[in-house]
C-alpha cells in the first residue's frame, strides 16, 4: 500500500497528461494554466511554509556541538563543528548543505553474538549527493530554454556534463547519474528491513515522481526526439509571460505536467527539507551562549522556592550544624 | 527490582524489525523496562496537574477529563513556541541515518527505539492534526488518532530515551531526538505522566535544593565524613564554610557528589584542590544542585529549578560560579541558564585568581566548568603532581553526551588527566567525542527497576569498554559526570567487570601534591598505593 499508492498516483498522472493533450488536446490548460498555476503554488507555498517556521522563536540556543569549544585560548577550538562565530556557522550550514557533512559521518553498526562493530557507511552519503548535485545541474541547464543569450554558465555546464561526447544528441552525465541516485534511493529503502519499516508513502512518491520527470525527460531526448527548437520557444513565451500554445510531442506534456505535479507539491510535503536545513537550530547557532545571552521572546517569570523560605524551614537544623543566617 | 536476566538472554536480539506495521504493534511493558509512576505527593510539591498515585501497569491511567483536548492544545503552543518542535515535525525524509546510533535500538533491537521512530510516534499525531494531509488521508498520510494506547506508548518510549543527542549528530538536517523527547515529556505531564525517579527529585530539589533530598545539616555531616578521610590519607584538615557571604566563588557541584560512591570521590578531590589553592570559595545548602532533573520534566520546571543557582550567588555577593563535573547540568548552563534566569549583571567576568586567566568563553554566564578551570591551573604550572600515584590506573574517558554535544567540552578534561596519570588509552573513534555513546541513564533513566533496560541502553558504552579493557587492560572508566558516577558502576560490574568508575577530579585528588601533606599510601578510596610507602614493605 505504502509503495503501490504512489507508484499508481504517479502513473495516473502520466495517464491524466497522456489524455489531455494526447487525446482530447487541451494544450492550453496543461501547456499554460498548469504550468502557471503550480509554479505560482510552488513559490507561494514556500513562502508559507518558510514564514510558518519563522514565525515560532527559537527560544533557546541548542547548537549540536560536534567539535571542540572554544574555551582556553591554548586548547585548539573546532572553529567549524562548533562555531562560536557567524562565519564559523556559514561554514558549517556550507558543509552541511553542499556536501552533506553529518550524513558523511555516517557509520553502520553490527551486532556479533556479544559484540558490537562500528563499520564505514558512505553509500547513502554518496547515493544522497550523487542525486541532489545531478538535479541541480539538470535544472540549472534547463535555463537554457528560457534564457536568450544562453548564459555561458549555462553552457559551460553542458559542456561538462556531457564531455564524454557518446552518441549523438550527446549524452547528459546527470541524465545518468539523477537515475541512478533516484533508483539507489528507492532501492535502499525498500532492500533495508528498517528503512522499510519507517517509510510512509510521502517517501515514496517524490522518488517516483522524479523518476517520472526523468524518464520523460530522457525519452524527449534520447527516444522521441521532440524539436529542441520549438520547446525553447513556448518555454520563452512562458517567461516573458506571453504564451503562446506550440505543438511539440505528447511526451513533452507528459513531462511538463509531471514537474507541474512536483512544484504544486513541493511545498507541502517533505521535500521541503530543502527550506529547512537553513533554519535548523541545532545546525545554525553559533555555540556561544555563555558569552552571549541568547533571548528568549517568551520566557516569563517562574514560581520558585526562595531562599527566605527554605531557611524558614530549616532554620533550627541549620543554626545547629553552624550555618550563617538571614534571621537569627 | 525485577531479577536481571544472564548476559546471553539480554544478548537475544537482532536488529530485526516486526511482522506488523509499527502503527498496529501495541506497546508491551515489559518488568524492568520502565519506570514507576510519579507520585502524587511529588507532583503536588510543585504544582503539576493530575497529581495522584498510579502505576503504568495499571489498566486506567486515570487521565484528566478532556485529556485529549490538554494534549493537543499543549502541542499546538509548543509548536508556535518552538522553531526546533515544528521544524522537526516537518523536514524528516526518514533516511534512517539515525536507526543504528541511538544506543537503546543498539542494546535492544526495539525497532521503536530507533531515533526517526521514537519522533513518528509523536508526529503521526502532530500530522492528524496540524496537517491537511493528515486530515484528509490518515493512515496513508502516516497520521493516527490519539487515544489513551498512544499515551501510553509515548510514556514508554520518551521515557527510554536519555535525549544524549547521539542521533542529532547523523542526521543531515539536525534533527535532534531530544527535543521531541522534551516536548512529548512535557505534554505527559500536562497529564500527570512523569516517572517516580523524576518527579521525587524535582520535589526534593525544588523544596530542599537537591535531587537527593539531602537536608543542610546532612550536607554537612556528609561533608565530614569526606573531611575525616581526606585527612586519613593526607593528614590534613580541611575546613570548607558553607553558606559564606562575601566568597569570591560559589561552588556548586551535582549532589551526587555529596552523596554516595563513586562521587565522594570526586568531590573530595575539589575540595583537595580548593584547599591548596587557598580559593576564596563556599558552597551553598540552598543551591546544592548543579543538576536539573526538571530538565526532564518541562521546561518551565527546569528554569524554577535552575533559579536558585544565580539567585543564591547574588544573595551571597560572590563574583562568580564554579561548577562542578556533571553532564546535563553542563547542557543546561551553557544553553539554557543565562537564557532562563540571567541577566547576571551581578557578577563579574569570572578571574582565576590563582593564574589570572579571564574566562572570557563565560563572559555573560559567569560560570565556569571545573575542568577549564584546573587545566588552565595544570598548564600555567600552579599545581605539583605526582601522577605515579595512579600507575596502579589504567584509565579510558568517557565523554558524557551531554558535555561533548551540548558543549564541546571535550580537550579539557583529556588534558587534565594527561597530567595526572601516566596510562591513559582511548576508546574507538566511533565511541568517544561527539559520537560518545551514552551511558543508558541519563535523563532521569537511572531508577533500580528499570535495569534491564538500562543494561541495554549501557551496552554500547559497555563494548567499547571491553574493547580498551582486553587491549590495554584498561580498569578505570574516567568521567565528568554525576549520572555517570552513580549508573556506570553496576553496568561496568555487570558488562565488563573488573573496571572502577572515577571522576577526574578523583583522580586528580590522588595526584596532587599538597603543601604539608604526610606521605601518601593510599589513593582517596583508601586502598593502598602500590609501590608507596607501607605499601612498599608488603
Amino acid at each position: 500500500m505504502k509503495i503501490w499508492s504512489p507508484l499508481l498516483a504517479v502513473l495516473a498522472l502520466v495517464i491524466i497528461a497522456w489524455l489531455g493533450v494526447g487525446v482530447l488536446h487541451w494544450t492550453t490548460l496543461f501547456g499554460i494554466v498548469i504550468p502557471y498555476a503550480a509554479f505560482a503554488v510552488l513559490v507561494a507555498g514556500i513562502i508559507y511554509r518558510v514564514v510558518k517556521w519563522a514565525k515560532s522563536p527559537v527560544p533557546f540556543r541548542i547548537p549540536t556541538t560536534c567539535g571542540q569549544q572554544k574555551s582556553l585560548p591554548w586548547i585548539k577550538h573546532d572553529k567549524v563543528e562548533n562555531p562560536s562565530s557567524t562565519w564559523g556557522v556559514v561554514g558549517r550550514m556550507a558543509l552541511e548543505i553542499l556536501l552533506f557533512r553529518s550524513l558523511f559521518r555516517n557509520t553502520q553498526t553490527e551486532k556479533r553474538e556479544d559484540r558490537l562493530g562500528f563499520g564505514s557507511a558512505k553509500w547513502l552519503w554518496f547515493g544522497s549527493l550523487l542525486f541532489h548535485w545531478s538535479m541541480l545541474i539538470i535544472v540549472l541547464r534547463h535555463l537554457r530554454y528560457f534564457l536568450y543569450p544562453v548564459p555561458a554558465l549555462v553552457q559551460g555546464l553542458e559542456k561538462l556534463d556531457g564531455f564524454l561526447q557518446i552518441g549523438v544528441p550527446v549524452l547528459y552525465l546527470t541524465d545518468v547519474f539523477v537515475v541512478v541516485g533516484l533508483t539507489y534511493l528507492f532501492l535502499r529503502r525498500v532492500v533495508i528491513p528498517q528503512v522499510k519499516y519507517i517509510s510512509l508513502a510521502a517517501d515514496y512518491f517524490p522518488l517516483f515522481l522524479l523518476l517520472g520527470i526523468a524518464t520523460s525527460g530522457i525519452l524527449m531526448r534520447y527516444g522521441f526526439k521532440v524539436d529542441i527548437a520549438s520547446v525553447k520557444d513556448f518555454a520563452m513565451s512562458l517567461a516573458a509571460l506571453n504564451p503562446q500554445v506550440i505543438e511539440i510531442g505528447t511526451i513533452f506534456y507528459i513531462h511538463l505536467f509531471l514537474v507541474s505535479s512536483l512544484a504544486a507539491y513541493f511545498p507541502w510535503s517533505k521535500l521541503m527539507h530543502a527550506g529547512g536545513i537553513f533554519m535548523t537550530p541545532t545546525r545554525n547557532l553559533a555555540n556561544n551562549s555563555r558569552v552571549v545571552r541568547h533571548i528568549n521572546p517568551w520566557n516569563y517569570e517562574v514560581k520558585t522556592h526562595t531562599y527566605a523560605e527554605y531557611e524558614d524551614e530549616y532554620r533550627d537544623k541549620m543554626r545547629k550544624v553552624g550555618l550563617p543566617l538571614e534571621k537569627e | 527490582m525485577a531479577k536481571l536476566p544472564k548476559k546471553e538472554e539480554l544478548l537475544q536480539y537482532e536488529y530485526k524489525v516486526p511482522a506488523t506495521d509499527w502503527m498496529d504493534t501495541p506497546v508491551e511493558f515489559k518488568p524492568g523496562t520502565y519506570c514507576y509512576g510519579a507520585k502524587g505527593k511529588n507532583l503536588e510539591v510543585v504544582d503539576f496537574p493530575n497529581a495522584r498515585d498510579w502505576s503504568p501497569t495499571d489498566e486506567d491511567w486515570k487521565l484528566p477529563e478532556d485529556w485529549k483536548g490538554t494534549v493537543l492544545e499543549g502541542m499546538a503552543d509548543r509548536l508556535s513556541k518552538y522553531r526546533s518542535f515544528r521544524l522537526f515535525m516537518d523536514i524528516c525524509v526518514r533516511c534512517g541515518a539515525c536507526a543504528d546510533k541511538c544506543h537503546f535500538y543498539l542494546g535492544s533491537g526495539d525497532p521503536k527505539n530507533m531515533p526517526v521512530l521514537r519522533a513518528e510516534l509523536l508526529r503521526s499525531v502532530y500530522r492528524r492534526y496540524n496537517t491537511t494531509s493528515g486530515k484528509l488521508l490518515g493512515r496513508l498520510a502516516g497520521a493516527r488518532d490519539l487515544t489513551e494506547d498512544v499515551i501510553k506508548e509515548w510514556w514508554y518510549y520518551f521515557y527510554q530515551c536519555t535525549e544524549c543527542r547521539r542521533c542529532s549528530v547523523y542526521c543531515p538536517y539536525g534533527i535532534d531526538q531530544a527535543e521531541i523527547t522534551m516536548m512529548g515529556r512535557e505534554l505527559l505531564n500536562l497529564l500527570g505522566l512523569n516517572t517516580d525517579w523524576i518527579s521525587g527529585p524535582v520535589a526534593n530539589c525544588y523544596m530542599k535544593g537537591n535531587h537527593v533530598g539531602l537536608e543542610p545539616q546532612t550536607i554537612i555531616s556528609n561533608i565530614e565524613f569526606m573531611l575525616d578521610d581526606i585527612e586519613t590519607i593526607t593528614g590534613k584538615r580541611i575546613e570548607p564554610r558553607f553558606n559564606r557571604k562575601g566568597a569570591e566563588i560559589l561552588f556548586v557541584a551535582p549532589s551526587g557528589d555529596l552523596f554516595a560512591e563513586p562521587g565522594i570521590y570526586t568531590c573530595m578531590g575539589y575540595l583537595m584542590l580548593f584547599e591548596q589553592l587557598g580559593l576564596d570559595y563556599t558552597m551553598s545548602t540552598y543551591a546544592s544542585e548543579g543538576g536539573n532533573f526538571g530538565f526532564f520534566t518541562s521546561n518551565e520546571m527546569a528554569k524554577r529549578l535552575n533559579a536558585k543557582i544565580y539567585a543564591e550567588a547574588k544573595r551571597l555577593g560572590v563574583k562568580w560560579i564554579l561548577g562542578g563535573e556533571c553532564g546535563h547540568m553542563w547542557r543546561v548552563v551553557n544553553q539554557y541558564m543565562d537564557t532562563w534566569n540571567g541577566p547576571a549583571d551581578f557578577l563579574e567576568v569570572p578571574v582565576s585568581p590563582i593564574t589570572g586567566t579571564k574566562f572570557t568563553s563565560a563572559a555573560s554566564t559567569k560560570m565556569v566548568h571545573i575542568t577549564e578551570f584546573t587545566a588552565d591551573l595544570i598548564y600555567h604550572n600552579k599545581i605539583k603532581l605526582d601522577p605515579s600515584r595512579n600507575d596502579h590506573l589504567r584509565v579510558t574517558f568517557h565523554d558524557s553526551c551531554n558535555t561533548a554535544r551540548g558543549m564541546g567540552l571535550m580537550e579539557e578534561p583529556r588534558y587534565i588527566i594527561s597530567k595526572v596519570c601516566n596510562n591513559f588509552y582511548e576508546m574507538p573513534e566511533e565511541t568517544i567525542r561527539e559520537k560518545t555513546l551514552c551511558c543508558g541513564s541519563g535523563a532521569g533513566l537511572n531508577a533500580g527497576e528499570n535495569m534491564e533496560l538500562r543494561l541495554r541502553g549501557g551496552f554500547p558504552r559497555a563494548n567499547a569498554v571491553k574493547y580498551v579493557q582486553e587491549k590495554h587492560g584498561v580498569n578505570v572508566l574516567a568521567n565528568i559526570c554525576a549520572i555517570d558516577r552513580a549508573a556506570f558502576p553496576a553496568l561496568m560490574d555487570y558488562w565488563v567487570p573488573g573496571v572502577q568508575v572515577m571522576g577526574v577530579h578523583e583522580l586528580l585528588g590522588n595526584a596532587l601534591v599538597m603543601d604539608g601533606e604526610i606521605e601518601r599510601t593510599m589513593d582517596l578510596r583508601m586502598q593502598p598505593l602500590p609501590g608507596k610507602g607501607a605499601a612498599k614493605d608488603v
